[in-house]
Formats: C-alpha cells, structure tokens, sequence
C-alpha cells in the first residue's frame, strides 16, 4: 500500500535524481544554449526553429569528430543573474562544452564576463551591443551577429547621398538604441560636416508614447529622421506618424524594420520608402539561401525570419569551430575560432581575429508595399566587413587580453 | 515650444490618459472593495486588446463589426475577471493581508501563456477604427479623429462610473462596503455576489480600456506588467477608491508626460537636461511628490479603520535549536555531497532568503508593506560593484561597505515612508525603487547604464565555488539570524506593537515612527548585503535586480511560505527560486506551470506553505490529545 512514508521516500529520491548529475559518457557533443525565448518569443521562436534545423542537419550528416551533437537549450529570462545560473547549469551539470546564444545586451555582456571567468568559450549570437567585442571584449567571446555599429555604417551611404542638413532622432532608451545614435552621429558627421540633428528623443522601450514623439519630431521641422524602434515601439510610431503625416517629405531611416520580425507585423501600413536594414528573405537567390530557405520551408512550413537565420548560423559557427579544433579543450576552440571561416545563408563569414566579432553582413534597402504586405525593395548586401572601423581604432577601443 | 505644439502635445496627452483612467478605476473599484491589490488587472487589459483584435477579424473592419468586436471584448474579460474571482479569490479572502496578490501574480502568469499559445508571439497591429481613419486639423498640425473620441469617452466613462455609484443601490452597497464591508455582509448583503458583480465590472473596465487601444497599440506579450504599474500610480496619486481622483491623475501623468516629450531637451544655465528621458520614470516621480506632500493621494480620504478579514497574526514562535542546527549541518556538508550546481543554486538561494527574511521584517512584524524591497537588494549590488570597479577597493571590503551604502539609501527613503501607511507607504517605496532604478538605468559612465557593471568577481581565495558557498552561508546566514534575533529583541517587540496598535504603542511611550525608521534601514542595509553577496556570485550586476520584478519576488518568496511565520520566507525563497530553475527547465511553458503550481499553494495552504504545515501539525497533534 502506498503508505505516507512510501510517497515521502519517493518525493526525496525524485528530488535526489535531479540533483545527481548525469554521468557523461562518449554520447553526443553537448553545446549549452542559453536565451530570453519568454521575454522576446517575436524573435527568438524562429531563432530556436533554426538551431534545430542547424541540428538536425549536422547529426544527418554525420555529426562531427564522429559524435552526434546535442544542444541543451535553457530559457535565461532576460535576468543577467539568472543567465549566469543557467549558464553554469549548463556547464558543470549538464557537461556543455561551451556556451553560445543570449539576447538583450545586459545579458550578452554578463554571460561574456562569466566566460572569461570560467575560461570557457562563449558564442554570443544575437546581442547587438558593440561592446561585447570592443570596450567589454574578451578572449573567450565571440560574437555572430551584425552589429549595432555595423547596422548602422551600413545605412550611411544612403543618407550622406541624400544630404539632409536636418535630422531628427528617435531610440528606445538602453544601450542599442543609446549606440546606434551614437554611431550614426559620429559616422554621418564625419561625412557630412555641417549637418544637423535638431532633436533627439529617447523613448522607455516597449512603452512609446507615440502620438506625441511624432508631433516632437515634428515640430523641429527636420529634413530625416533616424531611428532604431523596433517591436510594438515602431508599430506605434509608424502609425501616428503616418495619421498625423509627418513622413511627408521626409527621409526616415530606421535600423533593422526590414526583419520580417518587425516589418510583417504592419503588414498593408508597412511604412513607404524607408531605408532599412533586413532581411528580404523570399528575393535573395544564393546557392547557400536557397538550400537553407528550401531546408526551412520543408521542415516548418514557415518562412524564415531574421532570428532563424541567426539560430542556424549559430550551430553552424560552433560545430565549424569543433571540428577545426579537433578537440573540445577550450584553448583549442578559442584558436580554432579566430579566423574560423563557415558558410551561412548569408554567404562566407569569418570570426576576426582583432575582435572576435564575425563579418556576417545584413541587407540594405526601402520598404515598400504589395499586396497588402510590406517587403524590401531596391536591396543589397552589405557585407560585414566593408563596414567594420580599421584596425587601429578597433585596437584603441578592444583592452588587450 | 510654441503655442500650437503646446495645445497639441496637451491633446495627446489627455488621448493617452483616456486609456490609462479605464484601467485605473477598474482597478481603483476592486481595491476599495474587496482590499485585493490585483496584480492580474494588467492581464485583463491585455487580453481586451487581444480579444479586440480576434473579433475584429471575425466581425470584419466595419463601424459595426469594431464597435461590436471593442464591446464584446470589453464583456469577456469581465467574464474572465469573474472567473478568477469565483475560482480562485473567493477561497482565499480571509488568508492574511496581500495574500491575493500572491494568487493574482500566479494569474498573470498563466494568462501571459495562454495569450502566447492562442495569440502567438508576433505582435498583432490592430485595424485603424474604421470611419474614425483621418486626422484632423488643429493650428496646422493633424490630429487622429479616434484620439479626439479617446478624449471624449475619459469623461463620459467617469460620469457614468459617477452616476452607477451615487445613484443606484449597487452604488450605494459598494461605496459602503469600501467603508465596512464587514458591516454591509451583517447588513444582509450576500457579500459574494456583491465582490463577484465589482469584479466584473472592475474587470470589464481594464478589458474596455484594452479594447479601444486597439488602433493605438499593437497586442502584445509586454502590456500585462507595463499597465499594472501605471495603473498602481494613477489609482494611489488619485487617491484609492475614488474614481474622480483616478481620472485626475491619469490626466496629470498623462499629459505630464506628453509635455516632457514636447519640451525635448534644453539648456538650463548651461546644463542639458533631456526631458524626453525623463519619460522613464515621471510617473513615479510625481507619485513621490503627491505622496509626500498628500499621504492619501489628491482626491483619496484617509482609510477608515479596517476590521481586519483575518484574524490577527498569531504571536511569532522562535524556531527550534533543532531544526536550525540540523538545516546548518545538513547545508555545511553540501559541497562535499552534491554536485557543483547544487552550490551554485543555494548560494542563489541564501541571497535570496536573506532578501526574503528582510523584507518580510519590514512587512510582518514591523507591519509596513514594501513594493519597492529590491531598491535595497539593487542599491547594496551597485554599491559592491563600483566600490570594486570604480573605488578601487578590495572585494573584502566592498562587500562589507555595501550593506551601509543601501542603509544610508534606507535613511532617506524610510524617512518619507514612515510617515505613511498601507499600500500609500507600499507604493511610496516603489516610488523610490523605480527612481533609483531610472537613475542606475541613465547615469550610463558611471553605473555602466542599461548594461550594468561587469567583473565584480570575488578575490582568488573566494573564487571557487565551494568557498563561495561558505562566504554566503555565512554572510546571509549571520544576516538572518540577525533579524531573528531582532524580533525578539525588545526593539522587535515594540515594532509589533506598533502593528497591531499604534495609538497604545504611543501611549506607553514608544516613538513609533522612529523604531519603523530604524527598521526600515535596519533591513534596508540587510537587504543590501543580500545584494552585494548575490553580486559577487554572479560577476555582473545590472538594473534588473533593482526592478520592480525583482521586488515582486521577494513578495512572492514572503507569500508562497507564509507571512506569519518566521521560517516560511525562508522556506519560499528556497521553493521558488528552486521551481523556477527546475520548471524553467523542463518545459517550454514554465509561466504557466509556475503560475498553476503556486496557485495550487494559495489555495491548498491560505496561510502559506509554512503555515499551512504548522496548521496541519497543529491539527494532527490536537486531534492525537
């Protein structure tokens, strides 16, 4: 008869099963993954869906140094503290070999400081925050995605082209947006002297008072506007905006509203003619897109967004960095990882080796509208590293370690 | 600014007003009723705009089908409003103070996936209102025609609100039982129906200020918890229960906060200020200021003497030499039983407890609830921190320093907050939270701003895992047994007589308010060391251990064990912070399993988990005699 001592014995060895690690054998190859997929599911959802592509790919074919891969996925969210938990979680519970994933910027940069404690590899895939490879740099970090920086150089041409003397901007007050205005007034500045930015505002994120931003905006009669909204903030704003007509006549750019994470949400309202970058998904023809884009569609019957192309770069970039270093002894990943080459869906990339960030580029180009749709028109690749700052400077800002 | 942009940024202002008062009184009604502070109202609002969304697509994007769709949707989240209130709060009215709010917190996160898992993740921009599409002009600037009609329902609303409660017996039975609910329920009114009728209304309130953001706002995961704090501030700076208070103050912050926008940034002597960025956090400004110059808000009375639902918390009992000594071995031999993690997690654990402990202090027995605890837990973080990065010192030294960094920071706050009382001096320190949260968030070359500060490692001697797991035993440890052995001083004492009688307290000499000063920087600075230990275990610390979700944590943690015993924060912070990294783990739905967990707690244990054991033991050992 189950007996109240029965029940208790069992509760305590359950509670026992889970704390006991489990013994690591020759299985598979664990690469920990940690990321806020509850506090930004819009992204990270098919950022998720593209890892497990990434996954099942690579073990289809094999694995590498002859073991499957296995990777342990644990929600960080959104909390530095909690980030660093699951990180170690991952590490000396679940036997991770290194570490790669993470979203916001607070939590990229606190991960990376936890891995050059622990002098383990750390694969940062999404945050944008420059200084996770520059002023925070470590050894043990490396970064894929495009970053602020780099998002915004790319948008330069087009805006010294247009020479507006005027310019207005907006940015979800933390550090992305706090960077990207920094960047694209010093960039434009220097090649553009004399120009202007006659208003700057920063909004809390997620909560923008839209209606009036828009008429602030307005009311310093600027020539363009840049801004880095994106989410329900850009939604918001593009509508007021657009009721209120103050987009007329003006030049607006706006950091990454091309990712259908963002711009498919405005669907029919999707914003005119404004410079973006993005992620024009169903135009770009490469032999690599196709064969990830056919790989997606089968697998999901989905589209890719601009998160899935991240996830499966991501499993791409570690398992390239395993099989170039032959081992999973953490100095040789780390070398293996400067300078390591992989193929993404967005073409070649290389991990630098000044500062470990990767020069997977992004697209650039206007929205415009089809079918009750937005999608980017007059496009083109910008590669990562055409818009990357020399090498000196880099050197300047990266503290040698 | 110019005139025109004056009049303007002031229309956009009273637009974003109409919204936020809908939500408010809603909120406002329910309080002053039933006494539950609802943490859930966020939630019912977020589901009106994602019930308007779906019935907009269903009814098509015409005047009917919106009109329809944003009444509809309003009368389902009543519904919805009335389910919780049937299922879940009616069980639990007479559990201890607050005790809600832990079951409405365990709502919120089930409704937050099941809108995730019905709705999806993407953001849903909702249909301009059909017919009311255009702009209109005013002094050469365009205007959306439905925020002119957002301005027109504000008021209308409040005149209805106004007339249902003056001048029908629903009105009069709810005004009296904000007054006596006690009284009212002797009276013969079936108390039940009357809090089931007030959630509903309440709730249909939050769904229709939802609803009709539909053409303003995109539905989305984030809206729960970004109303419910505004919603706080606008129904406390209005004054609880009053419906015209609450409109008042939704207009002030509203257009407080369009004017910070239109001001943009200007020199002042020479000084830039950028009033834009003050967007962050003006609400809790202003709620500071009308708090501290009106202790019951602009239009609020002062609370009539309640007759408490629970009985009067029972005497606290020390706990056993047994138990204490067994848990310290038990905790002592952990590192050489169990894996690495296990210390890691523990190590979480005590910081957390010792966080828990504190403010259960402040909010048991010395009876001042704090909705702003993580102040204390962040500032004592901070301070670690930058003494080891920026001052230079050792970490020895920084964390020791820290905990008197965050008491002094408890010298000025608790000096204000004393003065008040309830959920004015509750919200009142989350005012000063989320002021000294904006602050660390913006002052970006000095607390490294919305990234935090990183490297804040221990010393070589600290580093490993083990002796750090020691160094927060003891610490937290030694923190606790502190306040432990505070509630049994005669300062402890005369804190809880305090609580449970100010006006005798008085009257044998006590000086009230200067003991719950003392206590409050007493576990401000304990608060703080609880913080500066949880930095150092970490490497890194960033402005979220100041938000307003760290401190609805440490609420948690306090709840989900009990708040009228003395082991049960302890025991609620180890739960807790235990589920979550286990739920967290294995399943991609862990809200709402948490969410179902803890609500299984509130209902099966009204006195949380340590007390509802206590109970039990209490019954089988009488039922043994």
């Amino acid at each position: 008869m189950l007996t109240r001592n029965k029940l208790l014995a069992g509760a305590a060895a359950l509670v026992g099963l889970s704390i006991i690690a489990p013994a690591s054998a020759q299985g598979p190859i664990k690469i920990g993954e940690l990321n806020s997929y509850k506090v930004f599911p819009a992204f990270l959802e098919p950022y998720k869906k593209g890892w497990e592509l990434a996954v099942e790919e690579v073990n289809a074919a094999g694995g590498v140094l002859g073991r499957k891969i296995e990777v342990i996925s644990r929600d960080d969210n959104g909390n530095p503290g909690d980030a660093v938990r699951v990180a170690e979680e991952l590490l000396s519970r679940e036997g991770a070999s290194f570490l790669v994933g993470t979203f916001p910027s607070n939590v990229g940069l606190a991960v990376a400081d936890f891995a050059k404690q622990r002098k383990v590899l750390f694969l940062a895939a999404e945050p944008l925050t420059d200084k996770i490879v520059w002023d925070s740099g470590n050894a043990y970090t490396f970064r894929l995605r495009t970053s602020t920086y780099m998002q915004t150089a790319m948008l330069i041409p087009d805006a010294v082209k247009l020479n507006k003397k005027r310019w207005a901007i907006v940015y979800p007050n933390y550090e992305y947006g706090q960077s990207a205005t920094a960047a694209f007034k010093k960039l434009l500045s220097a090649k553009q002297p004399g120009v202007e930015f006659v208003t700057e505002q920063a909004t809390p994120l997620g909560k923008i008072d839209a209606g009036a931003v828009v008429q602030a905006l307005a009311d310093a009669k600027p020539d363009a506007i840049f801004s880095s909204l994106f989410g329900p903030d850009l939604a918001k704003f593009v509508r007021e905006g657009q009721q209120r007509g103050i987009f007329k006549g003006v030049e607006v750019f706006n950091l990454l509203a091309g990712e259908p994470e963002y711009l498919d949400p405005l669907k029919e309202e999707a914003p005119d003619g404004w410079y973006v970058t993005g992620y024009p998904w169903s135009e770009i023809k490469t032999p690599e897109h196709t064969k990830f884009l056919d790989a997606y569609q089968a697998k999901y019957k989905d589209y890719p967004r601009l998160g899935s192309v991240v996830g499966y770069a991501t499993i791409m970039s570690a398992v390239e960095i395993i099989k170039k270093a032959g081992s999973l002894d953490q100095d040789k990943l780390i070398k293996a990882a400067s300078g390591l080459t992989v193929l993404t869906p967005f073409g070649m990339i290389e991990y630098r080796p000044i500062d470990h960030q990767s020069t997977m580029g992004a697209y650039v180009g206007r929205i415009g509208v089809k079918d009750g749709k937005g999608y980017m028109k007059e496009w083109r690749f910008v590669d990562g590293k055409d818009v990357l700052p020399p090498d000196d400077e880099v050197k300047k800002m990266r503290p040698a370690n | 600014m110019t005139f025109a942009s004056i009049i303007i940024q002031l229309l956009n202002g009273l637009a974003a007003a109409a919204s936020l008062f809908l939500v408010s009184a809603g909120l406002s009604l329910i309080f002053g009723v039933t006494r539950i502070v609802n943490f859930a109202h966020g939630s019912l609002y977020m589901l009106g705009l994602y019930g308007a969304y779906s019935l907009i697509q269903a009814l098509g994007r015409t005047p009917v089908g919106f009109w329809t769709s944003v009444v509809l949707a309003a009368l389902a989240v009543g519904l919805v409003g009335v389910l919780i209130e049937v299922l879940v709060l009616r069980r639990i009215y007479r559990a201890p103070e607050l005790f809600q709010l832990l079951a409405t917190f365990a709502v919120v996160l089930v409704i937050k996936d099941i809108a995730l898992f019905t709705w999806g993740a993407e953001d849903l921009v909702g249909p301009r209102a059909p017919g009311l599409s255009m702009a209109i002009e005013i002094l050469g600037r365009r205007i959306p025609a439905y925020d002119l009609l957002l301005i027109a329902i504000g008021p209308v609303v409040l005149l209805a609100m106004w007339l249902l409660l003056t001048r029908t017996r629903w009105g009069a039975l709810v005004r009296a039982a904000t007054q006596d609910r006690e009284m009212v329920g002797a009276l013969g009114v079936d108390q039940a129906k009357l809090f089931t009728s007030v959630f509903f209304v309440g709730s249909v309130l939050a769904g229709l200020g939802g609803a009709l953001q539909i053409p303003r706002e995109p539905a989305n995961l984030e809206l729960d918890l970004s109303v419910i704090a505004d919603a706080f501030v606008v129904t406390v700076v209005g004054g609880l229960g009053s419906i015209g208070g609450a409109f008042l103050a939704a207009v002030l912050i509203g257009v407080a906060k369009a004017f910070c926008i239109g001001v943009g940034t200007v020199n002042w002597f020479g000084a830039e200020i950028v009033f834009s960025k003050l967007t962050l956090v003006v609400e809790f400004l202003i709620m500071a200021i009308v708090l501290v110059v009106r202790p019951f808000g602009l239009l609020g009375k002062p609370q009539a003497a309640q007759r408490l639902a629970a009985d009067p918390a029972p005497p606290l009992t020390v706990p056993s030499w047994t138990f204490v000594l067994v848990g310290l071995v038990l905790l002592l031999a952990v590192p050489i039983a169990a894996d690495r993690y296990v210390t890691i997690l523990l190590t979480d654990i005590f910081c957390f407890a010792l966080f828990a402990i504190s403010l259960h202090f402040i909010m048991g027995p010395a009876g001042m609830v704090s909705f702003g605890h993580a102040a204390y837990f962040g500032l004592g973080a901070y301070a670690a921190g930058l003494l080891l990065k920026r001052g230079g010192l050792p970490m020895e030294a920084a964390l020791v320093l820290a905990p008197l960094v965050a008491g002094a920071f408890a010298v000025v706050y608790g000096w204000f907050c004393v003065r008040l009382s309830g959920v004015y001096l509750a919200m009142l320190t989350l005012a000063f939270a989320q002021i000294s949260w904006s602050i660390v968030f913006q002052w970006d070359s000095f607390t490294g701003g919305s990234n935090g500060v990183f490297g804040v490692w221990p010393s070589a001697w600290l580093a490993g895992k083990t002796a750090y797991y020691y160094l927060a035993l003891a610490f937290c440890g030694a923190g606790i047994a502190l306040l432990w052995r505070v509630l049994f001083s005669p300062f402890g004492f005369a804190l809880r007589a305090g609580r449970d009688s100010p006006l005798r307290a008085e009257a044998i000499g006590i000086d009230l308010r200067a003991y719950q000063w003392m206590a409050f920087v007493l576990v401000g600075a304990l608060a703080g060391l609880a913080g500066a230990v949880y930095a150092f275990s970490k490497g890194s610390i960033s402005p979220s251990a100041i938000s307003i979700a760290q401190s609805t944590d440490g609420l948690i943690m306090v709840l989900l064990g009990g708040v009228e015993t003395l082991t049960g924060p302890l025991a609620g912070a180890a739960i807790f912070t235990w589920l979550r990294d286990e739920v967290a783990r294995r399943t991609e739905f862990w809200r709402a399993v948490m969410g179902v967990v803890i609500l299984a707690i509130v209902l099966l244990f009204p006195q949380g988990l340590i007390g509802g054991l206590k109970a039990l033991t209490q019954r089988w050992r009488e039922a043994r005699a």
